[in-house]
């Protein structure tokens, strides 16, 4: 764990930085290099780093409109099936199927599918449970999740260039470059 | 005094051109988590801490004991009477879910309304949010009397090939409070994700980086997963919203739909909101002046954060007294003979001493927050929430006892008492609740690391003027910014 395990396939270049703000100008350069499997790695979402990568929008919204209107209707199937079809029974002379009644129970069930479709649509987008990721194998790396900032350039990108893209990261201002390889057992 | 900044800046200015700073102590983003991070990663905690702990395991035995012996021999055990049937389980269970309101209100609903100073409390709130709803969960589980039919509230086939009834306010609660656990359990563990990828990071042994590394699902920081993950926080928050509004005007319901006078109200919803915020504030406020003491967060929760809450509290504690001044005056103003009575009976019957305690302890005391030196004033800020508790959990008890105990028939008015059993349950459901709250600040991050970084001024990666003037920030005063140049 200790010292960086150089035996695996190459995964990437590594690039630290100390501030936000350096890190966006560099950021933006890498992005108008061209270059198309990369990513940046804060401890905080770094205010107007979409910008600066290039991100568009995310799918999540249609996740979530889905799972909301699937919650819906099956709130509003379920009770009109469960107390007006398969167990009918007059009580307080209340119909048996009237909207009012049955709004609580939708809307809290829109809000639960909803929730649940947020929950894991982000779990799924971001290819998240990973319990193995070769920059977790890293020793520097482990300060992503506190005080320092990285660029990583993955092997597989198609401009990737081992001692020309270690030059580039050099060049950014980056006060260190480090390669991260996928550990040997794999 | 002038040693550290947190005496020589005084963040509760009220000067609206200074916006406030609200972290403290000239931290960078290592303080920070090594602050934070280092209460959890102590190898033990103080000996406070254990003391702690035992007593209120010990209440929670109590809790179970009460819940095997009201089990094994039935409901008759608590002080319920006839006209009396709803006594302490209701008033508990209305007070335990009140409390949760206020994290979701500093988590959601602050969230949305970009107000910043929530970055420092939302984890604590929202973590208290759960366990006041576990303990609010277990009252009306175990009042149905026949416990082991319980799970005939949810929509489960069962042997008598019988559906729950959809038309009523009680099942109603059981969606509503089983989707509000379950949706601050997700948002709360969302917000979580992040500070367990940072414990899992530092951490120095293999048992500690397994179990952070299991729950942070491999979290990297990778900024493309921060903007899905900044849009899923957003999305939960606009959820969590609405949610929140609805628990409790459906728990109102139980009442509001109701034919019964003194409950048969309009106004319930709204006023049972405006008091769930009111009464979770003051327990967040309960727990959180004691915590930034005894594990010296006081640059991260300073009297800015506390101040905003007090005035919270000053602004729902009187909404609340509008509202009881609102249902005497419909009770006078509508003309309704039962209802007047109930009114009437509730201010001068025979529990009278119940109401008053709730008027002052709810309307009279927080209005002492009106004045800046009170509500800046770590002792009597914490006086005062222990009123509001109080005053919150008499509440329940007043609308639930005094509208059932003399109803429409004299003939079969009552007086309910509760029994050793009834207050033994309840005094329990603290110590449970106070349990999860230890477990909590010994194993979890108690304040959002990650979130609150996004507030220092070093945070923003904008340069020039708009330099710690971004979105998120407050800004850096011109006599902190002098001092650091000189050092």
């Amino acid at each position: 764990m200790s010292t960086p395990d150089r035996t695996g396939v190459l995964y990437g270049l590594l690039a630290e930085f100390d501030d936000a703000t350096e890190l966006v100008a560099a950021v933006r350069k890498v992005r108008d290099a061209g270059y198309l499997k990369w990513d940046v790695h804060t401890p905080f979402p770094v205010h107007g780093m979409d910008d600066a990568m290039g991100i568009k929008g995310t799918q999540l919204p249609f996740f979530v409109l889905a799972g909301g209107l699937t919650g819906f209707a099956l709130a509003l199937l379920m009770q009109w099936w469960m107390n007006a079809v398969d167990y009918p029974f007059v009580i307080s002379g209340k119909p048996l199927f009237g909207l009012p009644a049955n709004i609580p129970v939708i809307f809290e069930l829109t809000v639960l599918f909803s929730a649940f479709a947020t929950f894991f649509g982000m779990w799924g987008l971001n290819g998240m449970p990973r319990l193995y990721h070769p920059l977790l194998t890293n020793e520097r790396f482990r300060r992503a999740t506190s005080d320092r900032f990285f660029i990583v350039i993955e092997a597989q990108d198609p401009r990737f260039d081992l001692p020309q893209t270690k030059q580039f990261l050099g060049s950014l201002g980056s006060g260190f470059v480090e390669e991260v390889h996928e550990s040997a057992e794999d | 005094m002038k040693t550290a900044a947190s005496d020589v800046y005084d963040n509760t200015s009220d000067d609206p051109t200074r916006p406030p700073v609200l972290i403290l102590g000239d931290q960078d983003f290592t303080s920070v988590t090594d602050k934070i991070a280092g209460i959890v990663e102590r190898p033990s905690p103080p000996r406070a801490w254990y003391i702690a702990f035992a007593v209120t395991v010990s209440m929670t035995g109590v809790l179970f004991a009460m819940i095997l012996y009201l089990i094994l021999t039935g409901v008759g055990v608590w002080g319920l009477n006839n006209p009396v049937g709803w006594g302490w389980a209701i008033v508990n269970f209305v007070f335990w879910v009140g409390i949760g309101h206020a994290g979701t209100l500093i988590s959601a609903i602050l969230f949305l309304l970009r107000q910043k100073w929530r970055t420092s409390i939302n984890r604590f709130a929202e973590a208290m949010t759960i366990f006041a709803v576990i303990c609010a969960g277990i009252f009306p589980a175990i009042h149905v009397g026949r416990i082991w039919v319980v799970h005939w509230l949810f929509p489960i086939p069962n042997y008598q090939a019988m559906w729950p009834n959809f038309r009523s306010p009680l099942l109603w609660d059981v969606f509503a409070v089983g989707t509000y656990m379950l949706v601050s359990l997700l948002f709360w563990f969302t917000g979580m994700i992040p500070d367990l990828a940072t414990l899992r990071d530092r951490a120095t042994s293999k048992v500690r980086q397994m179990a952070y590394g299991f729950f942070a699902l491999g979290w990297r920081g990778s900024h493309r997963h921060w903007h899905r993950y900044e849009k899923a926080y957003l999305l939960l928050a606009g959820l969590a919203t609405p949610l929140v509004l609805s628990v409790h005007s459906v728990v109102s319901f139980d009442f509001a739909v109701a034919q019964i006078a003194g409950w048969h109200t309009t106004i319930f919803p709204p006023y049972f909101v405006a008091g769930a915020v009111f009464s979770g504030f003051a327990m967040v406020g309960t727990c959180l002046v004691p915590a930034r003491q005894w594990f010296g967060l006081k640059n991260f929760i300073t009297i800015y954060h506390l101040e905003n809450m007090n005035k919270i509290i000053l602004a729902t504690g009187s909404m609340v007294g509008l509202a009881y001044a609102t249902e005497f005056f419909i009770a006078w103003y509508g003309g309704n003979p039962n209802e007047a009575f109930v009114f009437v009976n509730r201010a001068f019957g025979p529990y009278a001493w119940a109401y008053w305690i709730m008027v002052s302890c709810n309307v009279l005391i927080p209005q002492l927050f009106w004045f800046k030196r009170l509500r800046t004033n770590v002792v009597v800020m914490w006086i005062i929430y222990i009123f509001v508790n109080i005053g919150m959990w008499f509440e329940r008890f007043v609308i639930t006892v005094t509208s059932l105990h003399r109803d429409f028939l004299p003939g079969s008015w009552g007086y309910y008492k509760p029994s050793i059993v009834d207050i033994l349950t309840f005094a329990g459901s603290f110590g449970l609740f106070f349990t999860l709250v230890l477990l909590f600040v010994r194993y979890l991050p108690m304040v959002a690391m990650a979130e609150v970084k996004t507030v220092m001024p070093i945070a923003d990666a904008h340069s020039g003027e708009r330099r710690a003037v971004g979105d998120y920030h407050g800004d850096i005063p011109q006599e902190i910014r002098d001092r650091r140049s000189h050092s």
